[in-house]
């Protein structure tokens, strides 16, 4: 291993730029002549607009227009769209609702943009936007899912009765309910996935340019997947033909998620750039971050797990109802069902398996994928559920997982997924080395003598990541191949740029990607640029989420370096007049087998461009090649996370005083930027666990809308974390990743919950589990067992 | 507009700006330093603090115009131009104490105004209460917990911080 190539905990490039202030995020870029918007939102959760009214603003100081709904539908500028078709299962298509980009009629979410002001200063449009009259019919709303459905809700949208979008299923019900009729023992769970908001710290920003000259727009966008955000509001929104359109997403501040999807604000920044011929600028306040980033999570779930006499699984039966919010956000449809009900067979052989999900509006900000997306909520189901199971039946929980565990690969579960390669007990032992798992009695112990109650949980997850194949995809009804594409262009003077469809916001593409290209050319690290987020310069890419960059964008880059070698083997032939065959390629040199010629990485560079020992008809000058690549599986990163909390059994309050991690990523190209995703991850998945929740009242207004009411983790509320690794290669790429960014967020959640009803003796525990929250459970328990004795 | 002089990593500047202007926007908009950054508008997170007169401050709390002769520093001025970073930057790069890099000048001139109040020698639990004004979303804190204790460290060992002058 080079101190730069794959395996090497290289300090990222990236850095230097962050450290010292140079960062370029959207926010930070200028135009000449900019404007700045601000967008009038609905302080009702659903409201007839009986008239708008923008005189008043329009004669404020520094007004340039005050834009509506109105005017957006006479332009003829299309509504946003969900992009993953789902079908419930009597084969009807789901209801997808308009989604203008201004409401126009009625608004249905507390920040429901309905006018845009765009004025000279940041200052004079918040002014103006206070002036804009807005005539509202209160509506009556529904904001919570579980009432979603019932006789009598609010009918949110024409298009879909009952509230419900579409009423999906996956698995043999028939026989799963054949298992449980033979079971020694089930089961059974009542779990709210509890909804969250994803709170990148930078918060969404577009800015909008127009050039006349040209007919052309620019966007500068706070985005995950540019070209995506450009092809949908080329081909679906109507703004311009995507070859008018550049979308440019710099430096991005952290997404989660959030920014993968197409919001209204840079559809309205687009449209009133062209409109006001000069340049639009929004940036998000955290309070408008609350009310319009597509919140997380939101499923109520009730579970069942059928088991024989020995603690065996024989089936697994899942109801739930997810949110989806107000309007369907763009990828929303496809996170309850196909990043959900496929990863319920969790690490275990689980012969039958049969989940419904019912998607719902309500009166709420669109729901969509946050870190994990489907996978946190399949992963808390199924390890809650076989943690309560061995509590039970007097089992130790490690040991009914042990019993469970898949064991031979490829596996094939009942919910479409073929794992191709993990060997859970590994990781499962391995954590409970470093866990210290033997002492945890003497720890409990040692505990109770200062008054808390120690309690010890696991989490056994997987994940699918490497997202994903495109044909595979296809036929579950998603609208976009989930390919990735890698252009490797090396400069006459040897040194590499690497152009890549991922998008990177805090993972270190620029570190990791130069780390294979260095090591796979034998160059310096140095030498090597990575160039992302602008679809100008890349031709087209997929972008990054589901941890798919290193599995499907890195493999794309392997593919294009693998033709960039063949090229110069040719070249490097010609050089040395020696057949091509001959050449072999190693350590950034060219030789000749058998021969002592050779041929330095930058004479063949030069050569391949200079064309002066070869035929110009025979092999083409220059050194560039393109590779996209589609993976051929998913990949099943999987891990095991052991949690140890201390609970004050007079307050409720959790302290976690341990976390252990051990995760299977396959190959590992940087083992510090790995860990600090995991760190990351487990942070997430403990704010979830512990503090986080977007609380609705029943009217529907956010009552969690800042950060002073919305608790986010901090350092306090965090441990330091233990992280090992066990590594089997996935066969399903050519560098064996598996993928590293959601694992933490997945494993997390049920590792602390189940360490709590550890401690307190009772399952009755829900997210976040604040002290409050603790505390009563503890009560109701202590009730119980005095009623008991 | 009323006009406001500071002096902001070393040089004087005086700009025309709103009553309402706010610190943080005087730096990003009129100075065009973007270093310092807007993550939550009610002073929870921490991404927006500077050095005012040597001491950290939230600076999407404070009026420009409140700050008529006041040292301001923020991320930018932290090191020389061309020169060695400061130890503590240094530090969150060795440590990976930064992953989207947007809450890291704030951490930075958080953990800076730490050493300067706790000292050199910071135990894990000083570190995190003290952090209670940050906050990071990628990181969990791990490495930015690693990076203070090494950067406070390390500027005990001759990298003075360069404050604003007094």
């Amino acid at each position: 291993m080079s101190a730069t190539g794959i395996g090497a905990p290289v300090r990222r490039k990236e850095d230097l730029r962050f450290i010292t202030g140079k960062g370029q995020y959207t926010d930070d870029v200028v135009r000449p002549g900019e404007t700045r918007a601000v967008f009038v939102r609905s302080p009702h959760a659903r409201a007839r607009i009986k008239s708008i009214d923008v005189s008043a603003a329009m004669s404020m100081p520094g007004v340039i227009a005050v834009l509506t709904g109105a005017e957006l539908a006479n332009d003829k500028i299309g509504n946003l769209i969900c992009g993953w078709m789902i079908h419930s299962k009597d084969g009807s298509p789901m209801k997808m609702a308009p989604h203008p980009a201004l409401a126009t009629g009625t608004v249905n979410h507390v920040g429901d943009a309905v006018a845009v002001v765009v004025a000279e200063t940041k200052g004079q449009a918040r002014d103006a936007a206070d002036q804009v009259k807005v005539d509202y019919e209160p509506l009556p709303a529904v904001a919570d899912p579980a009432k979603a459905q019932e006789h009598g809700a609010q009918q949110i949208h024409e298009v879909a009765p009952n509230n419900t979008i579409y009423q999906w299923h996956l698995g043999d019900a028939k026989a799963t309910d054949a298992a449980f009729a033979s079971a020694k023992h089930v089961t059974r769970l009542d779990i709210v996935n509890n909804r969250l908001v994803p709170n990148a710290i930078e918060p969404r920003a577009a800015l909008a340019e127009y050039d006349a000259g040209a007919d052309h727009l620019t966007l500068w966008n706070t985005s995950q997947n540019p070209h995506v955000a450009r092809l949908v509001i080329a081909a679906f929104v109507g703004m311009a033909p995507e070859h008018k359109l550049r979308v440019i997403a710099p430096d991005v501040g952290g997404g989660f998620g959030s920014k993968i999807f197409i919001y209204p604000e840079e559809v309205i920044c687009l449209w009133a750039a062209r409109k006001v011929g000069r340049p639009v600028k929004w940036t998000a306040e955290r309070s408008e971050s609350f009310l319009t980033d597509a919140h997380g999570r939101d499923h109520v779930t009730h579970a069942e797990l059928a088991l024989d006499g020995e603690g065996k699984i024989l089936a697994l039966r899942v109801k739930t109802i997810a949110n989806l919010g107000a309007y369907m956000s763009t990828f929303s449809s496809s996170i309850p069902t196909y990043l959900y009900g496929t990863l319920l067979s969790g690490q275990y052989n689980i012969p039958q398996i049969y989940c419904e999900v019912d998607a719902v509006y309500t009166n709420t900000v669109p729901v969509d994928a946050y870190r994990g997306a489907g996978r946190p909520e399949a992963t808390f189901v199924v390890e809650r559920l076989v943690e309560v199971a061995a509590r039970e039946m007097g089992i130790d929980p490690p040991e009914l997982r042990k019993r469970n565990f898949i064991k031979s690969f490829p596996h094939q579960t009942p919910v479409i997924m073929n794992y191709d390669a993990g060997d859970y007990q590994a990781s499962l032992r391995k954590a409970m080395e470093l866990a210290d798992v033997k002492g945890f009695g003497r720890r409990k112990r040692e505990a109770a003598r200062h008054g808390k109650l120690r309690g010890i949980g696991y989490s056994t997850y997987i994940e699918a990541c490497g997202i994903a194949p495109s044909q595979a995809v296809g036929s579950l009804g998603a609208g976009v191949g989930l390919w990735e594409s890698a252009e490797v262009r090396v400069n006459p003077t040897g040194t590499v740029e690497v152009l890549t469809g991922s998008h990177a916001h805090g993972q270190g593409h620029e570190t990791t990607f130069a780390q294979l290209v260095s090591e796979r050319l034998g160059i310096p690290f140095e030498n090597v640029s990575i160039v992302h987020g602008d679809t100008d310069k890349v031709q087209f890419g997929m972008g990054t989420y589901g941890s798919r960059s290193g599995a499907v964008g890195m493999s794309a880059i392997v593919k294009a370096l693998d033709k960039i070698e063949a090229k110069a083997k040719k070249v490097a032939a010609h050089m040395m007049e020696a057949a091509e065959n001959d050449i072999e390629f190693k350590d950034g040199k060219f030789t000749v087998a058998g021969t002592d010629k050779s041929a330095a990485w930058g004479d063949v560079a030069l050569n391949a461009y200079i064309a002066h020992k070869f035929s110009g008809q025979e092999l083409e000058p220059g050194l560039k090649e393109t590779s996209f690549y589609d993976p051929t599986n998913f990949t099943f990163p999987a891990g095991c996370h052991i949690c140890e909390v201390e609970v004050d059994a007079d307050t409720g309050n959790t302290e976690i005083v341990n976390w252990t991690a051990v995760d299977d990523f396959g190959t590992v190209i940087n083992p510090m930027i790995v860990e600090g995703q995991v760190h990351g991850g487990i942070a997430q998945g403990v704010g979830q666990a512990l503090l986080e929740g977007a609380v609705y009242d029943k009217d529907g207004q956010l009552v969690s809308g800042s950060f002073m009411d919305y608790s986010m983790p901090r350092a306090h509320n965090l441990p330091s974390f233990t992280i090992g690794l066990t590594e089997t290669k996935s066969p399903s790429n050519p560098l064996g990743i598996k993928g590293c960014g959601e694992a933490g967020a997945i494993a997390a959640p049920a590792a602390v919950i189940n360490a709590i009803t550890d401690a307190i003796g009772s399952e009755q525990v829900l997210m976040p589990a604040t002290a409050s929250t603790v505390w009563a459970a503890l009560e109701r328990a202590n009730v119980a067992r005095q009623a008991a004795e | 507009m009323p006009s406001v002089s500071m002096t902001v990593n070393g040089k004087a500047v005086s700009g025309n700006v709103e009553e309402r202007t706010l610190l943080v926007q005087f730096l990003r908009e009129h100075l065009r330093l973007t270093g310092t950054h807007v993550g939550c508008d009610t002073s929870q997170c921490g991404a927006c603090v500077v050095h005012v007169d040597g001491k950290s401050v939230k600076s999407c709390t404070l009026l420009a115009l409140a700050l008529e002769g006041a040292n301001v520093l923020t991320i930018e001025g932290l090191a020389e131009p061309n020169g060695p970073l400061h130890p503590m930057q240094e530090a969150f790069r060795q440590n990976h104490g930064l992953q989207c890099g947007y809450c890291t000048p704030g951490m930075i001139m958080s953990a800076i105004d730490i050493v300067r109040r706790k000292g050199h020698e910071l135990d894990e639990r000083t570190i995190r209460e003290e952090l209670d004004g940050n906050i990071c979303r990628c990181t969990g804190y791990h490495n930015i917990v690693k990076s203070i204790a090494a950067g406070a460290k390390a500027m005990a060992q001759g990298g003075a911080p360069r404050q604003a002058a007094e």
